[in-house]
């Protein structure tokens, strides 16, 4: 599978990248907490490095790497896991549901699994075009009270999880977009509207695959999301990392483009139709010991 | 204090006055969003199970359950009567409480009972009781239709399997887990 999905890249003109493990300085996310290791983090995700690699000239890019995340385990989470990170400039985040389209037929093609898989029993046709529903809609037609409510509750990821996302990528995947701009760390807003921000997540048969968007480019809007983060970090009692600051730097010549993080783990288990995330890795964190 | 990233199954917690215990147990944490613990729990008081999900952040005292170890005195209508050999204290559970080890309960056994503040509320019997078989079947030597065992029915009322060989007046031992027949006790 790596290598169906290094091949798909490779044909498509994308140069491979290794970006650093140890970090010093990871997005502020609000929900996701980097694993420190002696003065530095081991990085959530490749992203940050990434960018900067997009803004001194190198327009397309993938890297597959193993990312690290504290108090994540589940059965489609472990601490450390695999991801395949991708950055194309000049893309918007609706081409890049395209790419993504074609990346997973790609791959599913490479071994020999054809057009139509099967996992635990749901049927997946992975031909374009898959289902593509805004996270508005979502809320409309699955859960028992509107957007709006959700956010307002603050329960929009229970919602989520105990209402919509079970009914998502069945008979073939969907592409979840528009999500609400207060859930967007790294996102570009709409231009049309700014409620909303272009970003979107893909589901197979019920399980959140990959997190794509539009890059948000406007330093000035990054740092202050970045502070608003750091301040919710600090409210909820959790490590502040420092400003990532040589990354909003870059971020001025970084190219209009869109990057999406996919979990490699999780695209295994739906080929292999395992249930879990163990299913799929040599040794679980409680194995290796 | 436990946090929900202590949360698993077996956990117990105590949750409006009342102590629970996890059953079962999911994480999941949607896009970018909150880790959220789902649980489901069950009431250690009524049985009642119920569901909830948690967030990190959330946190939980945990149930002040005690184990002591308590000697069966008697059972009179619905109540059990146990004895601390300590302290000699005396307390009661209910028939509901003590449910299918009513089966194996004879006279001075020790068992542990649990606790829940000064509320006695569950029983755990030890793995395996030898109890006296009150009634049995005679063998009838050449009987292929019984097959190779035959009810018998032990002290406490109780009826279950054993080998032909196993006479009234015989001793035998029982697994409390399963209500099964082990072996036969030489005297």
């Amino acid at each position: 599978m790596l290598q169906a999905i290094r091949l798909f890249f490779v044909e498509h003109d994308y140069l491979e990248v290794e970006t650093p493990h140890l970090i010093p300085a990871p997005a502020p996310e609000p929900h996701i907490d980097a694993i420190k290791a002696g003065d530095f983090y081991l990085h959530t995700s490749p992203e940050l490095c990434m960018k900067r690699l997009l803004a001194a000239g190198y327009p397309r890019i993938f890297q597959l790497t193993k990312c690290f995340r504290a108090g994540e385990r589940g059965n489609l989470h472990l601490p450390e896991f695999l991801l395949l990170e991708w950055y194309r400039a000049g893309l918007d985040y609706r081409a890049l549901m395209e790419e993504c389209e074609a990346l997973i037929l790609s791959v599913s093609r490479s071994l020999g699994k054809g057009e139509q898989i099967t996992y635990q029993d749901t049927e997946i046709d992975l031909r374009s075009p898959w289902e593509r529903m805004p996270v508005r809609k979502a809320f409309d037609r699955y859960a028992s009270l509107p957007l709006k409510t959700a956010l307002e509750k603050d329960c929009f990821d229970q919602v989520m999880v105990s209402e919509i996302e079970p009914n998502l990528g069945v008979n073939r995947p969907t592409f979840l977009y528009d999500y609400p701009a207060s859930l967007a760390a790294l996102a570009r807003l709409r231009r049309d509207d700014q409620r909303f921000a272009e970003r979107f997540e893909i589901y197979m048969a019920g399980l959140e695959m990959a997190n794509g968007f539009s890059e948000l480019t406007d330093v000035r809007e990054q740092r202050a999301r970045f502070e608003r983060d750091r301040r919710h970090r600090h409210e909820t009692g959790k490590d502040v990392y420092p400003m990532p600051e040589s990354f909003l730097k870059s971020l001025d010549h970084m190219p209009e483009a869109a990057g999406i993080a996919l979990g490699v783990d999780r695209l295994a288990m739906i080929f292999t139709g395992m249930p879990r995330i163990d299913d799929v890795v040599s040794f679980t964190p409680e194995e290796v010991g | 204090m436990y946090n929900a990233s202590d949360l698993r199954k077996g956990l117990k917690i105590q949750i409006e006055d009342e102590p629970y215990i996890v059953t079962e147990f999911q994480f999941s944490k949607p896009g970018k969003g909150q880790s959220l613990y789902r649980c489901k729990l069950k009431n250690m008081m009524t049985g009642v199970t119920i569901d909830r999900t948690y967030r990190s952040g959330d946190t939980f005292r945990p149930a002040d359950l005690e184990e002591r170890r308590m000697q069966f005195l008697y059972g009179q209508e619905d109540q059990f009567c146990f004895m601390d050999l300590e302290t000699f204290d005396q307390t009661f559970l209910s028939s509901e409480q003590v449910g299918d080890s009513k089966n194996y309960l004879i006279d001075n056994l020790e068992a542990d009972i649990l606790f829940f503040g000064n509320k006695a509320i569950g029983i755990t019997l030890p793995n395996f009781v030898d109890m006296l078989v009150t009634i049995a079947e005679p063998w009838v030597k050449g009987d292929s239709v019984s097959g190779d065992s035959k009810p018998i029915t032990v002290e406490t009322g109780y009826v279950l399997r054993a080998p032909p060989f196993i006479e009234a007046g015989s001793k035998i031992t029982i697994d409390t887990r399963t209500g099964e027949y082990v072996t036969r006790v030489k005297e």
